[in-house]
C-alpha cells in the first residue's frame, strides 16, 4: 500500500520496516513458495501436528533445583503435585562445570544456581519415587552432559526402567555454551564430539530420548536479535547433523528426536513469526539439504519460553504482565513446550510464590482462554504470514554470511560471532538506556521505588557442608580399584577416538564423581582457550 | 580533562558464565577512553590479582553474576592485601541493594547493585580517574 509520509517508520529489533497495513498482496510478494499446507503437514509453518493443542496441550516445565538433592526433590514433588507435567533440572555450577562439591573451586557455588551433584546417589535420590515412564525430566547441562545423561541412563536403568522407551531431554549444546551461558570445559572441537558421542548413543539405544536441545535462547539473551536467533541455532543444529552423520546414522535414525530452545521477550508479532518462519525453514532444510524421508525428521520441536532478558528490576510485578504476554505468544506459535522465567528471576532463584505464579499463568491459558482450542489461529493474517515470509528469507541470509565466512564451528572457535553479539549487545542496552527503545517503568513511565526488601532464596552453607559430607561417604564406601579401571577405561576410549558414552556409564555406576570423570576427560583432550578480545 | 585515564581490568571470579554485562561495560568503557584489560570466564581471584599486576592496571572490577559476590569479595580483599596490590577494586553484577554497604565494608571502593546504568558505572571510572 501507499504510505503516507507522515507516519513515523516502525523498526522491529530484527531491522525489518512493518507497514500500518498489510494485505494478501504482501503475503503473495513476500512469499518464497505459496505455502498452502495445514498444520502437520510439510513443511510445517501452522504447526508440527494437525491437531495440536487440540490432542494435547503444550507441556509445562519450569526451570528448577537447588540446593540438595534432598530439596530439589522436595521441590519436584510439588510442581508435580501442583500439575507441572515435566521436570526442567538445574544444576548448580560446579555440577556444570565438572567440578566436585570438595574442590576449593566451588566454595560458595554448591547448590547455589541448581541442584548439586557429584555422583550418581545424588540422583538416585533426587528421582526417587518419581515415575520416569510418566514424567518427562530435561536435563540443564552441557560442559559436563555426557556424563550427568550417563547418570540418568544408569539411574533409570537400576531403578528397573527400560531406557528404550525412556523420554526426556539433555540441553547438550555447547557450542551456544561458548556464544552465551560460558559453562564450556574442553576445546571447542573436542567438546562437539561429545555432544555428537551422546546424540549418536541415544540414536542407538535411548530411541525415544532427545539427546540435543539446540539453544537459540542464549544467544538472544547475549545480544542476538531473533533472525540471528535462529539462523545461529539452525547453524550450530547442522553441525552436529553433519558429524553426527559421520557416525554411520542415517538422517531419519536420529533427526527426530533433536529439539530447540527458544527466547521470548521483545515485540509480540516478530516473536511469532520467528517461529513460524523459522519452522518452516527448518523442514525445507532437513528435508532438502538432508533428504530426510521421514515427515517427524522435518520437525522443529521446541520449548519457547519466557526470557529473563525481558523481564526488569525496576518495578518487577510488571514482570508478571510481560511474562503473560510471552505465554500468549509461546503459545500462538505451537510450542510443544512452554517456561516462564519468574517475576523475581531478573534478580534472584524465584520464590516458591514467584514460581507459582509462572505456573498458573501458562495454566490459565490452557484451561481459561481457550487457546488450546483451535490450531494456529493467526494462521492467515496478513501481517503475521507476511512477517513469517520474511523471517524465513532473512534467517537464510545470515546462515549463508556465517558458511561465507568458515561456518558455525570456525567463527565460535575464533570468538568472532561472541565479539559481534556483545556489540549488539551493548548498542541494545545503550539504546534503552538512553530512551530510544522504551521499556516501561526503566526509561519511561519511571516512579521513586520505595526501596523494598525483595524475598531473596537464601544461600545455604549447611547444605555445602552436606553436599561435601555425602560425597565423602560415597567415596568411603565405593570400591575404589572399580572405578580406577573405569576411568582408565575413559582415558583408553578418548585416545582411541571411539564413543564414550559406554565408559562413562560404567563409571558413574560404580559411583565415580563428576569431578573425576571431567579431569580424566581433560587430561584427554586438554581445556577451552578463550578468546579475548579487550 | 587532560587527565590520564585508568586502566582497567575487568574480571569474572568464581564458576558464573554469564559475560553479557561485563563485555556491555567493556565496551562502554574502550568508547569512554579508557584502557580495559579482560581476564575471560571462571578466574581465581589469585589469577585475577596477578593478571592486575602482570597488566600495571588502575583499578579491578569484579563482574559476579550467582550470587557468591560476598565470598568472593571476602577472598578479593584478603588476596589485595596478601599481594601488597594498593589500587582500588570494584563490584557489579548481580548484587542486592542491601549487600553494597556490605561489599564496601569488606574493602571494595564501590559495589553497583542490579539495575545501575552504563553511565553511571562510567561516570564512577571518570571520577576516580580524576582524584
Amino acid at each position: 500500500m501507499k504510505i503516507n509520509k507522515e507516519i513515523p517508520k516502525v523498526k522491529l529489533e530484527s531491522g525489518i520496516d512493518v507497514d500500518p497495513l498489510y494485505t494478501q498482496e504482501d503475503v503473495e510478494k513476500s512469499a518464497t513458495t505459496i505455502d498452502k499446507s495445514n498444520p502437520g503437514e510439510y513443511p510445517f509453518t501452522r504447526g508440527i501436528h494437525d491437531l495440536m493443542y487440540r490432542k494435547r496441550p503444550f507441556t509445562i516445565r519450569q526451570y528448577a533445583g537447588f540446593g540438595t538433592p534432598t530439596e530439589t526433590h522436595e521441590r519436584f514433588l510439588y510442581l508435580i503435585k501442583n500439575g507441572q507435567t515435566g521436570l526442567n533440572v538445574a544444576f548448580d555450577l560446579p555440577t556444570q562445570t565438572g567440578l566436585d562439591s570438595d574442590d576449593p573451586r566451588a566454595a560458595g557455588e554448591i547448590g547455589r544456581v541448581g541442584m548439586s551433584v557429584d555422583t550418581l546417589a545424588d540422583f538416585e535420590e533426587v528421582f526417587d519415587d518419581i515415575d520416569l515412564d510418566k514424567i518427562t525430566v530435561s536435563l540443564t547441562i552441557n560442559g559436563s552432559a555426557i556424563i550427568l545423561v550417563a547418570m540418568y541412563l544408569a539411574m533409570a536403568q537400576k531403578r528397573g526402567f527400560d531406557i528404550s522407551k525412556l523420554r526426556g531431554t539433555a540441553q547438550n549444546d555447547i557450542l551456544k555454551e561458548f556464544i552465551g551461558r560460558g559453562t564450556w570445559i574442553f576445546p571447542v572441537d573436542a567438546s562437539v564430539k561429545m555432544v555428537v558421542d551422546v546424540i549418536d548413543y541415544c540414536a542407538r539405544e535411548v530411541p525415544k530420548y532427545s539427546a540435543v536441545s539446540v539453544c537459540g535462547y542464549h544467544i538472544r539473551e547475549s545480544g542476538a536479535n531473533p533472525i540471528q536467533e535462529m539462523a545461529y541455532a539452525f547453524c550450530i543444529a547442522k553441525a552436529y547433523i553433519d558429524e553426527t552423520l559421520k557416525r554411520g546414522l542415517t538422517i531419519d535414525e536420529f533427526a527426530s528426536r533433536l529439539s530447540f530452545n527458544f527466547d521470548i521477550y521483545g515485540n509480540f508479532f516478530e516473536q511469532i513469526a520467528k517461529f513460524r518462519g523459522g519452522r518452516r525453514l527448518w523442514a525445507k532444510i532437513v528435508k532438502e539439504q538432508y533428504n530426510a524421508s521421514s515427515d517427524k525428521s522435518s520437525w522443529l520441536r521446541m520449548i519457547a519460553g519466557g526470557g529473563g532478558g525481558g523481564l526488569t528490576k525496576e518495578q518487577p510485578e510488571n514482570n508478571i504482565i510481560r511474562s503473560a504476554y510471552y505465554a500468549l505468544i509461546s503459545a500462538l506459535s505451537g510450542t510443544q513446550t512452554m517456561a516462564l522465567c519468574s517475576y523475581d528471576e531478573a534478580f534472584t532463584i524465584p520464590t516458591e510464590k514467584a514460581a507459582e505464579i509462572s505456573l498458573r499463568t501458562m495454566q490459565i491459558l490452557t484451561h481459561e482462554m481457550g487457546l488450546c482450542d483451535t490450531v494456529d489461529p493467526l494462521g492467515g493474517s496478513y501481517y503475521v504470514e507476511t512477517l513469517s515470509n520474511q523471517f524465513e528469507s532473512e534467517i537464510v541470509k545470515v546462515m549463508e554470511t556465517v558458511d561465507a565466512e568458515g561456518g558455525i564451528v570456525n567463527a565460535i572457535a575464533t570468538g568472532k560471532i561472541q565479539e559481534s553479539i556483545s556489540r549488539q549487545a551493548y548498542a541494545r542496552e545503550s539504546a534503552i538506556q538512553k530512551g530510544e527503545v522504551p521499556k516501561v517503568g526503566v526509561n519511561c513511565f519511571k516512579k521513586e521505588e520505595e526501596v523494598k526488601t525483595v524475598e531473596f532464596h537464601p544461600y545455604d552453607e549447611e547444605n555445602a557442608k552436606k553436599a561435601i559430607s555425602r560425597l565423602q561417604k560415597v567415596k568411603n564406601e565405593r570400591d575404589d580399584d572399580a572405578v580406577e579401571k573405569c576411568l582408565n577405561q575413559i582415558k583408553t576410549d578418548a585416545a582411541a577416538n571411539v564413543n564414550l558414552m559406554p565408559s562413562v556409564i560404567e563409571a558413574v555406576k560404580v559411583y565415580a564423581t563428576v569431578g573425576e570423570i571431567t579431569q580424566t576427560l581433560k587430561d584427554a583432550y586438554g581445556e577451552y582457550d578463550e578468546p579475548i578480545y579487550f | 580533562m587532560n587527565t590520564k585515564k585508568l586502566k582497567i581490568l575487568l574480571g569474572k571470579p568464581g564458576l558464573d558464565g554469564h559475560d553479557v554485562g561485563v563485555k556491555v561495560l567493556g565496551h562502554a568503557l574502550v568508547d569512554a577512553g579508557f584502557e580495559v584489560v579482560y581476564t575471560g570466564l571462571r578466574k581465581t581471584i589469585e589469577q585475577i590479582v596477578a593478571k592486575a599486576r602482570e597488566n600495571e592496571v588502575d583499578i579491578i572490577g569484579l563482574s559476579i553474576l550467582s550470587g557468591t559476590h560476598l565470598v568472593l569479595s571476602e577472598q578479593m580483599d584478603s588476596e589485595m592485601k596478601k599481594s601488597g596490590l594498593t589500587i582500588p577494586w570494584v563490584v557489579g553484577g548481580n548484587i542486592p541493594d542491601g549487600d553494597v554497604d556490605a561489599i564496601v565494608m569488606i574493602g571494595a571502593k564501590a559495589a553497583f547493585a542490579t539495575g545501575t546504568t552504563i553511565e553511571e558505572v562510567v561516570d564512577f571510572f571518570s571520577s576516580v580517574s580524576t582524584d
